[in-house]
């Protein structure tokens, strides 16, 4: 038996569980539900501006978490790779640990904290400041996010700062450079690439997230994902809403393509000596 | 060669208990090239890393240029250095690896260019200014650290073993380029390294080391030729080292013979260690010298033959231009002068 059939079962994976799905989604969305021939209809139809609102507001909500979860997880990483190795795998199971239970029973838990009648409230009460709305807001929503993706933010951070030589920061320690001139000009510029996966990795979910925004937003805070999970499933396929739905998955991948693009070029630009900062 | 560059007073340095080193008193002059040499785990590095700021000292003092830096950070210290594995910055091109010191001293972006360029030409890459380090080879990439270095104006530089990821021949031209550098430029190097040729060739002064101790300071010559104790015989070169009795004054007994010899001022019959180098033995036939043996092995090094000769109580090593054949019975012959008589090794 030759090696490369070895590969056969990874194939066989990614044609029934990527391709396939992923050639039904271009069917649906290019197709009429009726006669089932070519149409634009449904691109024009995901592309109504009552629907763009919908994008930009879950494009907003992302990036406002993404940078959120940049800001508080490039610190945590930056302390975490500082630290004795024994110390810092500890520290990161803290992390860890969480991301073994479910994602909605995480979602849940928040749903419990920030309730009207919930624990932070009662504390507040407790404290006479009286209570607030917390819950179906959209504090909540980008809490219920940064929550559910900061791992995914320090991790590649931590990783890509811990292997890097020490020798670097001693060089530039060495030609002059106080603390703080060798973070913004050597450990910074060459912790890019694992700040890169960290927001690829944390705004690709936030952005299709529909559970968050379902639990802790209430059912009137529509993002982007709750739009293609109703047309699916409340508008069903008799009354077109695969059509639709796929058609705005599409248009979503085609977004996130050109997000993903934008973010990969700043990447390369620092690599070729400019300078971004 | 006028005044201290630098002075390290009862340095030492354990990490965790573990003492790298033992109280170290030092100076190092000012313009020399001064080579710290010894096996690995010697202290040499953790010593240039004390003199660089990368670590403080568990005890004792550094000065440089006669001013106590032991709590100077290193990013204030006058010194530079020239790393290992060469830590270049991979995100910069080889221009900004260079101008990297004077950008951060914000200096006239005149002044910068004029500078890399001069430091370029100096280590032979011209025209390499936008090339990515990465796309670099070892020696090119090593001339850039060096070039980065320098660029600063260091009144010290310290180089931590910089050739030792090249190959020979690389290596060989680097040492003839690093000290006409070190001329050129006049300031201070200190360099380490475990190679002990390298240490012969480039040094005005070298400070062999071992175990955080140092075992002896002197010029190459000094070293190679009045090594201090067995260590230091041993590590700079290759010898025949035997146990002797110093039996009187000029006469020692070692291998079941006596032999006259030029030192003195042992106790009668002290114990010592007796040091010969391979290429001060001659052979000669069996009947001419006391001390005998036959020829055991016999490998042709290139330019002399190195040949084991077992003579009963001792297997020597002779380096010698003539060859002499495998099992034949040779005799053994030094002149007085090139028995090396120390005291026994304490370990320390």
């Amino acid at each position: 038996m030759k090696r490369k059939y070895f590969a056969t079962p990874y194939l066989v994976w990614l044609i029934v569980l990527i391709v396939a799905p992923m050639i039904l989604i271009m069917y649906y969305a290019f197709t009429g539900q009726a006669d089932g021939a070519f149409t634009l209809d449904n691109i024009r139809t995901a592309l109504d501006p009552v629907y763009m609102k919908v994008f930009l507001r879950s494009l907003e909500l992302a990036l406002v978490s993404t940078v959120i979860c940049l800001l508080l997880g490039y610190p945590i990483a930056y302390f975490l790779s500082r630290m004795s190795p024994r110390k810092a795998a500890i520290l990161s199971m803290l992390f860890i640990v969480p991301m073994w239970m479910n994602f909605l029973l995480r979602t849940y838990a928040w749903m419990n904290l920030l309730d009207t009648n919930g624990l932070i409230n009662q504390m507040l009460v407790a404290l006479g400041l009286g209570r607030a709305k917390l819950m179906n807001t959209t504090g909540a929503v980008v809490v219920g996010m940064v929550y559910n993706y900061l791992p995914f933010m320090i991790l590649p951070i931590y990783n890509i700062l811990q292997k890097m030589p020490k020798s670097n920061i001693e060089a530039a320690q060495d030609l002059g450079g106080t603390n703080f001139q060798v973070f913004t000009r050597v450990v910074f510029p060459l912790s890019l690439p694992g700040v890169i996966s960290g927001i690829t990795m944390v705004f690709i979910p936030c952005i299709t997230t529909f559970a968050i925004s379902r639990l802790l937003g209430g059912s009137q805070f529509m993002l982007y994902g709750d739009l293609i999970e109703n047309q699916f499933l409340s508008v069903g396929q008799v009354n077109g809403g695969w059509n639709v739905g796929a058609a705005l998955s599409c248009i979503m991948m085609v977004l996130v393509f050109i997000c993903m693009a934008i973010t990969n070029h700043i990447d390369k630009g620092e690599e070729n000596g400019g300078t971004l900062l | 060669m006028s005044h201290h560059i630098i002075d390290l007073v009862d340095l030492s340095k354990d990490f965790d208990g573990e003492e790298a080193l033992k109280n170290i008193n030092l100076y190092i002059r000012n313009g020399e090239f001064l080579t710290l040499l010894g096996p690995s785990g010697c202290g040499k590095t953790t010593m240039l890393r004390l003199i660089a700021g990368f670590e403080s000292p568990s005890s004792g003092k550094v000065y440089i240029d006669g001013v106590d830096v032991t709590n100077v950070p290193a990013y204030k210290r006058k010194v530079n250095t020239v790393f290992q594995k060469y830590a270049l910055f991979p995100h910069l091109n080889v221009y900004d690896n260079v101008a990297f010191g004077l950008k951060l001293k914000k200096v006239d972006k005149k002044v910068i260019d004029r500078k890399v360029r001069e430091m370029l030409e100096m280590v032979d890459l011209k025209g390499f200014e936008n090339r990515s380090v990465d796309a670099l080879s070892g020696g090119q990439q090593q001339r850039v650290a060096i070039a980065r270095a320098l660029a600063n104006e260091p009144e010290v530089l310290l180089l931590d073993e910089p050739l030792g990821a090249l190959d020979l021949k690389l290596r060989k031209e680097m040492q003839i380029e690093l000290k006409r550098m070190q001329q050129q430029l006049g300031i201070t190097f200190v360099y380490v390294t475990h190679d002990q040729e390298e240490a012969l060739t480039m040094s005005d002064t070298i400070v062999v080391m071992r175990k955080g101790v140092i075992q002896q300071i002197g010029t190459p010559i000094d070293i190679y030729n009045e090594p201090k104790n067995a260590f230091v015989a041993d590590f700079i070169g290759e010898s025949n080292i035997l146990p002797g009795v110093m039996v009187e004054d000029y006469f020692v007994e070692f291998a079941g013979q006596g032999f006259n010899c030029v030192d003195k001022g042992f106790s009668p019959n002290e114990a010592v260690d007796v040091v010969i180098r391979p290429e001060d033995i001659k052979l000669v036939p069996p009947a001419d010298s006391p001390l005998t043996g036959v020829v055991k092995s016999v490998v042709f090094m290139g330019v002399h033959y190195e040949m084991q000769i077992d003579a009963g109580a001792y297997t020597f090593l002779v380096h010698s231009t003539g060859k002499a054949e495998e099992g034949s019975h040779v005799g053994l012959s030094f002149f007085p002068d090139d028995i090396h008589i120390m005291r026994k090794d304490t370990g320390e």
